[in-house]
């Protein structure tokens, strides 16, 4: 317990509370001296608290040392290139790092404890939906200074968005571990920059939990204004919160960007960048361009609060429809953010267990970026009905429809690398099918949101909730946990329990299937989305109570994911040479990998994907290699 | 060869049994529930084209999927690669283009649809909507009318103009299909042809606050005969109203105040007016006040100032004069 409390994070942790009290109390003392109330519902009054959290993310930073090298740097001080690891064991993963491998897994880590927080509020929400009329949360309840019906709408928006944080991070974690390793690079090309994007994510995080707490908000995910201008002093705290982690996106998207440019190995040129690597900096792209735009959209409601400035207050000459323009600028493209890397990962394990070369690589690389292009002239697509002007509305469904077309070429070349494949099943293959399968529903209810008149029926409503979930259970969840499964045992030298990872896909893929046509079902028939209670009249009781027990299910399954992978990390069967049989790099070196990556640098002499072609090779490491490749 | 001919059938089958499964469930040739606007016809036209069209790419993805993972799945023993299949530069090709064909056909089939749902009758019926947390009202300018049921004649179109006292609502009637915002600082427009006569519901689709779920008000579609003898009710109402007690119960109609204050002594988001008037009121702070003129005028102006125990804080206040509130007031004394 001693040395927990001596680490990085709960130092980090303990700063963030002082530079709250630090910050709100200097606000408060100023309130005080101008004669302004000092306290308010939570103790402290709005503007006391907002400062708070900025300081919290501040002193997080600086107390816990992610930032201290470059302070050194300041004051003349030279620091080693690299830090020789002071730590062994579970320490190291709680304290700095700038090890690439060591941050992809804190990050891999936190997103996963994110996925089980945002996890329970859905089954908190959803256990409240079984039934119509209120149950548990009633209006004459008060948790958190929110009646029921509040309170679910505060769980109903943290769902959402911790749920986005933690595929941030769940993207990043994959990238920062895998990319490095695929290009043959010691590390990212700004380990610092590494550490720091991560570590300014933990106090984000838990600005969004305070917000729980802070009276919540009830706004969506998307916090229009005017109805989050009125909002309790939550909202700020998740207005916070999510300006925070867009640095940890936009510093970390960089540091990928860079790294691709600056440091692939000799040999390896565009075409013969493994897909995975296509796919990150097509992510990337989109976070370091767009991630400002919600940063600024949420900034612009924070100040209106606190300054009064009326940008989006009617009253005073603001417009709440430029809100939603600014939102879905980056709010769009985000879920390229999302999805790509997970089709990457698809299209990266298809060819190992299918045995066969990636069907049209060059296609499928650019389809990658051309959705992180066209997914930029797309935002408006969300306000269909918003009011804004009704000419926008057809060259928008023009340019989301042109999204299905990259998109169909990934799942056609998709279809046809496996087409006379010699497949294999282990779990991590099962995600990466159960992916392709989800991805396919999200994308095919993607076109009827797309044509304008059928939007008006749909938007807002339990389809879009469906559809949504689809897209990025394919794109995100299926795709991460076949990467879990896939590069477990390179992190580690072990492997998953491949019977429970097995009873892991059979338990979920079933449920959320159920559940998201069941949303897509009701939706039609006149489910609105965020309602806490519905019309009992429209008979959705039974399937409700449906898609309760689904939810359920893919929480226990889900539950046995989280339990095999920190039991396989001490316990799992060892596996340290290549065993998935892969012609990747990485495959080539025993596992667990050392901690400065290759010993040997290696040369890229021919294609990633080769499968089937005798005596071929991807990469040649400079020495005879020590490994035996079977 | 073998392969392509199997696949190629089963593609088709699955596509059509899929369409009649989903046709069966009730969500092709007509999205449930009923079309009850003359815009929700072709709106369902292009849903069950969509719905074709996915059927069929549905059948062409997931077939050769299932198809490959069973029919060339490894067998035991075998440690070969698979054969070495590289790409194909005219296939890439053929489904780019292809569907860039199909994407540009269903894009004109939208636009085509939604120029149906905008056809404008130039002697369309207007109607002036009001949305508030958490009440719908509805105004109607030829008589005077103000009411919380929307009533509508059948067949004839009508334009809604609508305004937002306080924060984005959204009116959705699922039967007519279409949706529409209602922003505060503009007027958004709705216009709705009902064809079948019944009654159904506005519910607020644009999440609105703490009782965003019961914001959903009666819409009601009468044939012209029912219409015409409503629309004579309620103007005698309104006739009849222009006493203080009448014109007090049309304010709390016209700004919403009976979305959250019955009039029966039910209880809903604040406290029923029923038996009011003159009687003692505990207060959060812990004391009473006697529910007076005084009271009462704060209560309207500076809700916050007094609150009421065991009622949450989130009354807006109400620019109203005087003469408005002495009115109210008058129509609360009947309340007993």
């Amino acid at each position: 317990m001693k040395k927990f409390f001596s680490t990085a994070l709960a130092r980090g942790l303990f700063w963030q509370l002082i530079g709250t009290l630090t910050g709100a109390g200097l606000v408060t003392g100023i309130r005080v001296l101008m004669g302004l109330s000092a306290t308010d519902k939570f103790f402290f009054t709005e503007p006391a608290w907002v400062l708070g959290g900025f300081f919290g993310v501040l002193f997080f930073l600086a107390g816990n040392g992610s930032v201290s090298d470059w302070f050194k740097w300041a004051r003349g001080i030279e620091t080693p290139e690299h830090h020789e690891e002071r730590y062994t064991g579970w320490e190291k993963y709680l304290n700095v790092s700038l090890d690439h491998k060591v941050i992809g897994i804190q990050y891999t880590v936190t997103a996963l404890l994110l996925i089980c927080v945002g996890g329970l509020f859905a089954l908190i929400f959803r256990t409240e939906l079984a039934q119509s009329q209120l149950q548990f949360l009633k209006v004459d309840m008060q948790l958190f200074g929110q009646n029921g019906p509040e309170l679910y709408n505060t769980l109903m928006s943290l769902h959402g968005m911790i749920m986005i944080v933690s595929i941030l991070l769940g993207v990043a974690g994959i990238m920062n571990y895998v990319v490095p390793l695929l290009l043959g690079a010691q590390d990212m090309a700004f380990p610092r920059l590494n550490a720091f994007s991560y570590w300014i994510a933990v106090p984000a995080a838990v600005l969004l939990l305070m917000s729980l707490v802070l009276g919540g908000f009830g706004t969506g995910w998307t916090g229009y204004p005017p109805l989050s201008a009125r909002a309790p002093v939550g909202v700020q705290m998740f207005f916070l919160g999510v300006f925070t982690a867009g640095w940890s996106s936009i510093l970390g998207a960089l540091n990928v960007i860079v790294t691709v440019v600056r440091m692939r190995s000799k040999g390896m040129t565009a075409m013969r960048m493994p897909i995975f690597v296509w796919a990150s900096v097509a992510t990337s792209i989109i976070a370091m361009t767009a991630t400002q735009l919600i940063g600024l959209s949420f900034q612009l409601v924070m100040f209106q609060r606190l300054f009064g400035m009326g940008f989006f207050d009617p009253a005073k000459g603001g417009n709440p429809v430029l809100f939603q323009h600014l939102f879905w600028f980056y709010s769009h493209p985000a879920v390229y953010v999302f999805v790509l890397p997970g089709l990457g990962v698809i299209s990266e394990l298809l060819p190992v267990f299918a045995r066969k070369p990636l069907f049209g690589y060059r296609w499928v690389a650019m389809s990658s970026m051309g959705i992180a292009l066209v997914g930029f002239l797309v935002w408006a697509h969300h306000m269909f009905t918003s009011g804004m002007n009704e000419y926008l509305r057809l060259p928008f469904m023009y340019s989301t429809l042109l999204v299905a077309i990259p998109t169909g070429v990934k799942f056609f070349s998709w279809v046809a690398t496996i087409w006379k494949g010699k497949l294999t099943y282990p779990a991590a293959m099962l995600f990466v099918l159960g992916g392709i399968v989800s991805f396919l529903l999200g994308g095919l209810t993607g076109p009827p949101n797309a044509t304008v008149s059928v939007d008006l029926h749909l938007h807002d409503t339990y389809f879009i909730v469906g559809h949504f979930h689809d897209t990025i259970f394919g794109g995100f969840v299926f795709p991460f946990f076949a990467a879990l499964y896939y590069w477990f045992p390179k992190a580690t030298g072990r492997r998953m329990n491949e019977f429970w990872g097995k009873v892991h896909f059979w338990l979920m893929t079933p449920s959320f299937f159920v559940l998201t046509l069941g949303m897509m079902r009701i939706g039609l028939l006149g489910m609105r989305r965020r309602i806490v209670d519905y019309d009992p009249a429209l008979n959705f009781d039974s399937t409700h109570l449906v898609l309760t027990i689904a939810g359920y299910l893919i929480g226990l399954a889900v539950l046995i994911f989280i339990i095999n992978f920190f039991h396989s990390i001490s316990h799992g069967e060892k596996a340290e040479g290549n065993v998935w049989n892969s012609r990747s790099p990485e495959w080539q070196v025993p596992s667990p990998m050392p901690t400065h990556n290759y010993d040997q640098p290696f040369e890229v002499v021919g294609e990633p994907y080769d499968y089937g072609l005798a005596g071929s090779k991807y990469v040649e490491f400079a020495k005879p290699e020590k490994s035996k490749n079977k | 060869m073998r392969h392509f001919v199997i696949v190629g059938i089963l593609v088709l089958v699955t596509a059509v049994l899929t369409y009649v499964g989903l046709d069966v469930a009730g969500v092709a040739t007509q999205m449930n529930p009923i079309e009850a606007s003359a815009q929700s016809i072709p709106i369902d036209w292009l849903w069950n084209w969509e719905i074709i069209a996915i059927c069929f790419l549905f059948a062409l993805i997931i077939v050769p999927m299932a198809y490959s993972m069973l029919v060339f799945r490894r067998k035991p023993g075998d440690t070969t690669d698979a054969e070495h299949i590289e790409g194909n530069t005219t296939l890439e090709i053929t489904w780019t283009v292809i569907p860039l064909f199909a994407v540009l056909a269903l894009a004109y089939m939208g636009a085509y649809s939604l120029g149906e749902t905008r056809r404008i009758d130039p002697n369309a019926m207007i109607i002036k909507v009001k949305g508030q947390q958490f009440v719908w009202t509805f105004e109607y300018p030829d008589t005077g009318i103000i009411s919380t049921e929307l009533h509508l004649p059948v067949d004839q179109q009508v334009l809604l103009k609508m305004e937002s006292a306080d924060v984005i609502h959204s009116f959705w009637v699922p039967e007519f299909r279409v949706k529409q915002d209602v922003v505060p600082g503009r007027v958004t427009e709705y216009r709705i042809t009902p064809i079948l006569v019944g009654s159904y519901k506005v519910r607020c689709a644009e999440l609105c606050g703490a009782s965003h779920a019961y914001m959903e008000s009666p819409v009601i579609v009468d044939s012209q005969a029912d219409y015409d003898s409503w629309i004579v009710e309620q103007v005698a109402i309104v006739a009849a109203s222009q006493t203080p007690e009448g014109l007090g119960k049309l304010l709390t109609v016209k700004n919403g105040c009976i979305g959250c204050h019955s009039v029966d002594g039910t209880k809903m988001t604040g406290p029923t007016w029923f038996g009011l008037f003159g009687t003692k009121v505990n207060l959060t702070d812990g004391s009473t006040v006697t529910a007076d003129d005084a009271y009462v005028t704060e209560s309207i102006l500076d809700p916050k100032a007094k609150l009421v125990t065991g009622f949450p804080p989130v009354m807006p206040p109400f620019k109203l004069t005087d003469i408005e509130i002495a009115n109210i007031i008058a129509y609360l004394k009947t309340l007993k």
